[in-house]
């Protein structure tokens, strides 16, 4: 009797897992890896898609720019999101890659509230974080040490930051590091005298984004290149888009897309540039 | 008669569900060894290509200090010394150790000599329901209420080893607690019993026999909680600071094998000296975690009561 309910119960669950398996409508799915600073993004993006066309998916995964170009250079993926240029990564063969500059994001120091500091020059940024200014008094500030804190080495935010801010070569101090934008926002809101830098979406009250020679960290001031600190957000397909890859992109790249959610998510939509810039950071004014 | 004997020897209907059973039971176990005997020889193997694939000296992974992946130091070799965050790991672990050991058997013996009822209704729950939180959990408390009571009380940020030991104290407490408990019960209640009859206090039972006698059971709930500490990565990344500098202090920010692993994940090429590195650090944690678990072993045999 036992073995006979058991039995029963297996068929059950068989039949349950059989039903899980089996094609129930015609589906298509994508997947999309990579940079977390684009990954809000994409999720919304791909919700409104997959809410305009029923049955299609797009699966919207993180794990870092480096995660998202080592698996769109193996054709594991769909996308590969990444915010910096795949020719700008050790390993990656980008001759294969095509890239698709969906958004752009500003980078800006921040600061915690209260170091008597509010502007800065880039070369006094770059003291600060090679370490020869180690105290906010040498900029006029209070007599209050300075506390750097870096994202994680190999994070697209901390490769603009430091290919715009540092020279050729040099290199940051070893200092604490944070895996996320959310925990350096976090961090240098309670920790007095600290300086790290995100995206401008990452800034709220409880931080204090610096001007550098007086420019101030908007997205106007982007367009213009006035604020040098931006770097574009990368979807890389391997080879030329097909299917349902493309429909996406071209989603993304609409006109609507474009002038809504991009803007509400905090990012800059490209097609509002009036620069363009390539690998080597040359830069070049839209037509 | 023969035909007993062929249904005897035969496959009855019992022997062929033991059969399945048994085919079942070793088909399960097979994939089990299987599992681990290819993660043991992924990490080993990607491990050590960064020292025969990328050239980097072994001597210099574990004794360099400078950890900066991706770039070159003046002898031509990558700067991939592992030594702060080795340092890091063991200062951390047995740092919570110390810290935990005496509490925790505390707490035990109070649960099984002192007042094993309140032990039961009180306490057990509490401890169930420590081990059942999750790390980020911990690791969010100690971002926002130990790092600044640290760095109000001892200076500096508030970032590094004396925060993750407070953090990994509290994570480590229930474990050691409840197989400290353990450890207790199991001593034989006619040692207790003896002792007693012979004139000894209800301290002096504890102390010179009961603890005595379950040492060996004491010393594995201590090395089990060591090995947890070593392998906690998401509340110590939370707490410590991730600066890959070799500790000088408690109080400056610092790094474990596993802050820098989880940190640097993400952002790394698969097959790169970046990435290989990060393998080595992880094949570390692995010979550590080998290594506490034979420990556990060999006290277990040594202590074993004759």
């Amino acid at each position: 009797m036992k073995l006979k309910n058991s039995r029963l119960m297996l068929t059950i669950a068989f039949a349950f897992i059989l039903t899980a398996c089996g094609p129930v409508v015609e589906e298509e799915s994508i997947t999309a890896v990579g940079s977390s600073a684009l990954q809000p993004l994409v999720e919304a993006a791909g919700e409104q898609y997959g809410a305009e066309n029923v049955g299609k998916f797009i699966n919207v995964q993180g794990g870092g720019s480096g995660t998202g170009l080592s698996q769109i250079a193996a054709d594991a993926v769909e996308i590969g999101n990444s915010d910096i240029f795949a020719e700008e990564k050790d390993g990656i063969d980008a001759s294969k890659l095509v890239d698709h500059r969906v958004a752009v994001v500003g980078i800006t120091p921040i600061v915690t509230p209260g170091t008597g500091v509010t502007d800065v020059s880039i070369e006094e940024l770059q003291k600060i974080f090679t370490g020869k200014i180690t105290n906010w008094s040498e900029l006029g500030g209070k007599d209050l040490p300075i506390t750097v804190l870096n994202r994680a080495s190999g994070s697209g935010t901390r490769a603009t930051f430091e290919q715009w801010v540092l020279e050729e070569g040099q290199n940051s101090i070893i200092t604490q590091e944070q895996e996320s934008s959310g925990t350096v926002r976090q961090i240098v809101a309670n920790t007095p005298g600290t300086i790290s830098y995100v995206a401008f979406s990452y800034v709220n009250d409880d931080v204090e984004a610096l001007t550098i020679n007086g420019v101030e960290p908007t997205d106007e001031n982007v367009k213009t290149n006035e604020w040098l600190i931006w770097s574009y957000e990368h979807m890389y397909t391997h080879g030329e888009p097909t299917g349902l890859t493309k429909e996406f992109i071209d989603y993304i790249m609409s006109d609507d897309i474009q002038a809504t959610l991009i803007g509400a998510l905090g990012y800059i939509p490209t097609s509002q540039m009036e620069v363009e810039r390539d690998v080597e950071g040359n830069t070049v004014p839209v037509e | 008669m023969e035909e007993i004997q062929a249904k005897l020897l035969g496959n009855s209907k019992k022997g062929r569900l033991e059969k399945l059973g048994k085919t079942v039971s070793f088909i399960c176990i097979a994939i089990i060894v299987f599992v681990v005997v290819s993660i043991l020889y992924f990490v080993t193997s990607k491990g050590l290509s960064t020292f025969f694939t990328d050239g980097v000296s072994f001597w210099g992974f574990l004794t360099g200090s400078v950890w900066s992946p991706g770039n070159v130091g003046e002898n031509g070799q990558p700067l991939v010394g592992a030594l702060p965050m080795i340092t890091g790991s063991f200062l951390v672990t047995l740092l919570s150790a110390v810290l935990a050991t005496p509490f925790a058997i505390g707490a035990a013996i109070f649960m099984t000599e002192i007042s094993p009822s309140t032990g039961k209704k009180v306490l057990q729950p509490v401890v169930e329901l420590l081990v059942g939180i999750p790390s980020v959990v911990y690791g969010f408390i100690g971002l926002t209420v130990v790092v600044p009571v640290v760095r109000s009380v001892f200076g500096g940020t508030g970032f590094g080893i004396l925060s993750s030991t407070f953090v990994l104290f509290v994570m480590i407490l229930p474990t050691v607690t409840s197989m400290a408990v353990d450890a207790l019960n199991s001593v034989p209640r006619y040692y207790r019993e003896a002792s007693l009859a012979m004139g000894a206090t209800r301290w002096q039972t504890i102390y010179k026999v009961v603890l005595r006698s379950a040492m060996p059971g004491l010393l594995t709930a201590v090395v089990f909680g060591m090995a947890r500490a070593f392998g906690e990565a998401l509340a110590v990344q939370m707490v410590i600071g991730n600066a890959a500098l070799m500790p000088t202090s408690l109080v400056t920010p610092a790094s474990t094998l596993t802050s820098i692993l989880t940190m640097s994940m993400g952002n790394t090429v698969m097959g790169t000296l970046e990435n290989n590195v990060l393998w080595s650090l992880a094949l570390i944690l692995m010979i550590m975690a080998l290594f506490f678990n034979i420990l556990t072993r060999w006290i277990g045999k040594k202590g074993a009561m004759k």
